[in-house]
């Protein structure tokens, strides 16, 4: 299978910063349809019809939720669109946000008229300040358009913060708070934004929808596997030829993105889905990708045969440890212990029960942590140790026999090297 | 509308705005002083302590005096494979600071950030908001150069 831009088809093709050129490649023609000819549940049935789920990583089916949201009797209702790309390794919102705000702008009115949202939000991360204009101006040219009678669009920049993008929290920022995940139930469908019903989607998910207005569910459904539908949009970087992005239908393979399209040689492992994703042993490479097996947000990061998988790990813990917002204990200590665990193995200081002490610390994260941060950081962990297991063992026995030969007090180190 | 309505939504109007506020603030100095949270807190009928609980949250709202040009440099997985350490090395030897500290002329304060969504470019930084990618150890002092 070769690439297939529907997501990427108007990237490079439009202008921007000029909803004129949109407008002329059939722009806002999903919209007006949904608009005079659909009835809000019969938009929220079509998308519940195509399968589309969520691109943000977590893939919980979109139609289900626009459902829960159209179902509650408030009057006040929002729908925000989570810009806030801050996983590790991802870089298609931005590429997608600078390309094409059009069709975006188009899913969110669509996704608007749904589930009956007066105020829809953008939240832009702060790291991506550079396109708040761009943005801004593709949505006062809708406006003037007469596009956002039915839901206004405001672009909401945020203040740098990874766990922004898992949506309690994102929704404690625009409130102007501090950023924490909060306690679930209630869900955001039901009690979001100031308590109101809230849907929140991500950029690649609403830029499906005028697609699968247009052309219809059944045209949707017949890309991907039993469950997971349509194309994804993946970010290539790492040990390849050629970073960037590529659009694949679900269902292909791992091989195909990384050595076909990206050129890569000498692989040892790939990590599908960011700093908490899946890490792929290069005897799977002909995993498909897809939401059975690993897909995550997108974000696929390939290692050569020189990598040290307890290093990747260490960079992956180390990012998730300084980015856990701190609420829950799980997540909060369990980050910390894990990077003092890791550091303290790569030092050479190894034990004997650390691999035990990774483990039990994994599930119990996995368990108890509040949100999806500290619930995933135990996968790159976990992962690590069922294919590279050698690895942890080999550097353990290293480091007991070393110590053992010089001497244990010359390899303890004061300073912990995090 | 009752009273206690009115006090909802104009709270919710107060908090929504908070963020954009501090922003704004940073447009005009490189730090939030606390004499800036003492007058948002002022008039927003926040409490300090709060909004400095927020600021501080936040990794674009600094509230110890930061330098003129802030250099970000990401240290995620993927700059981490393609020599970040060295590019992190050519900084700090350029400028004779840690992560974490300004430049005693205050030109330049060096941070260490989590992905910037650049990852097709590693290594790279950003320098205020400006993004510069596939860095090398010998480029930096270049690169800097433009901004002493």
């Amino acid at each position: 299978m070769a690439e297939k831009r529907i997501v990427l088809g108007n990237c490079g093709v439009i202008d921007p910063q000029n909803i004129e050129t949109y407008l002329a490649k059939g722009g806002f023609k999903a919209f007006i349809k949904a608009r005079d000819k659909m009835k809000p549940q019969g938009i929220v049935e079509e998308i519940k019809k195509s399968g589309l789920t969520g691109r943000g990583g977590a893939g919980f089916p979109c139609g289900l939720k626009w459902e829960l949201a159209r179902n509650t009797k408030a009057k006040t209702k929002y729908l925000i669109c989570n810009a806030d790309e801050g996983e590790v390794g991802q870089f298609k919102d931005k590429y997608l946000l600078s390309n094409d705000p059009f069709t975006l702008i188009e899913g969110m009115l669509i996704a608007g008229l749904a589930i009956g949202a007066q105020q829809a939000y953008i939240y832009l991360r702060a790291e991506y300040h550079s396109i708040f204009n761009l943005l801004a101006e593709a949505v006062k040219q809708a406006k003037e358009k007469g596009f956002l009678k039915h839901t206004d669009i405001l672009v909401f920049e945020g203040a740098g913060a990874y766990v922004c993008g898992e949506e309690s929290a994102l929704m404690n920022s625009i409130e102007g708070r501090r950023g924490e995940s909060r306690y679930k139930p209630p869900y955001p469908p039901t009690s979001g934004l100031w308590d109101r019903p809230t849907i929140i989607n991500n950029v690649e998910t609403l830029m499906n929808i005028p697609h699968i207005i247009n052309n219809g569910a059944a045209w949707f459904s017949a890309m991907g596997t039993r469950r997971s539908k349509g194309t994804k949009v993946f970010c290539v970087s790492g040990d390849v030829a050629r970073p960037g992005i590529y659009e694949l239908e679900i269902g292909s393979s791992l091989k195909e993105l990384v050595v076909d399209l990206a050129g890569a040689a000498g692989i040892k492992a790939v990590q599908v889905g960011g700093s908490t994703g899946s890490i792929i042993p290069l005897r799977m490479i002909d995993t498909p990708l897809s939401q059975e097996t690993c897909l995550g947000s997108g974000a696929v990061v390939v290692l050569n045969s020189d990598r040290d998988i307890i290093d990747i790990v260490h960079n992956d813990i180390r990012f998730l440890h300084e980015e856990s917002c701190g609420k829950c204990t799980p997540c909060r200590e369990g980050t910390e212990v894990m990077l003092e665990i890791l550091g303290r193995l790569m030092r050479g200081d190894g034990e004997a029960g650390d691999i035990n002490k990774l483990e039990d610390l994994a599930r119990a994260m996995a368990l108890a942590s509040l949100c999806g941060l500290g619930q995933a950081a135990a996968v790159p962990v976990l992962d690590s140790l069922k294919y590279f297991r050698d690895e942890y063992n080999d550097l353990i026995d290293q480091s007991l026999f070393l110590r053992s030969y010089l001497g244990s007090e010359s390899y303890k180190s004061e300073e912990v090297v995090i | 509308m009752s009273a206690a309505a009115k006090e909802t939504s104009s709270s919710i109007a107060n908090r929504a705005e908070l963020l954009p506020a501090l922003k704004q603030e940073l447009s005009k100095n490189s730090s939030l002083s606390r004499t800036v949270l003492a007058s948002l807190a002022d008039k927003t009928g926040i409490p300090l302590n709060e909004i400095y609980g927020v600021s501080t949250f936040y990794s674009y709202l600094p509230v110890v005096a930061a330098g003129k040009n802030i250099i970000r440099v990401c240290g995620c997985l993927p700059c981490d494979l393609k020599d970040a350490q060295g590019v992190i090395g050519s900084i700090k030897k350029e400028l004779g600071i840690e992560p974490g500290q300004t430049t005693a002329d205050g030109k330049f304060t060096l941070e260490m950030v989590g992905c910037i969504g650049a990852c097709d470019q590693a290594p790279a930084m950003m320098i205020n908001d400006t993004l510069y990618g596939n860095l090398t150890p010998t480029g930096i002092a270049e690169i800097l150069k433009s901004f002493k």
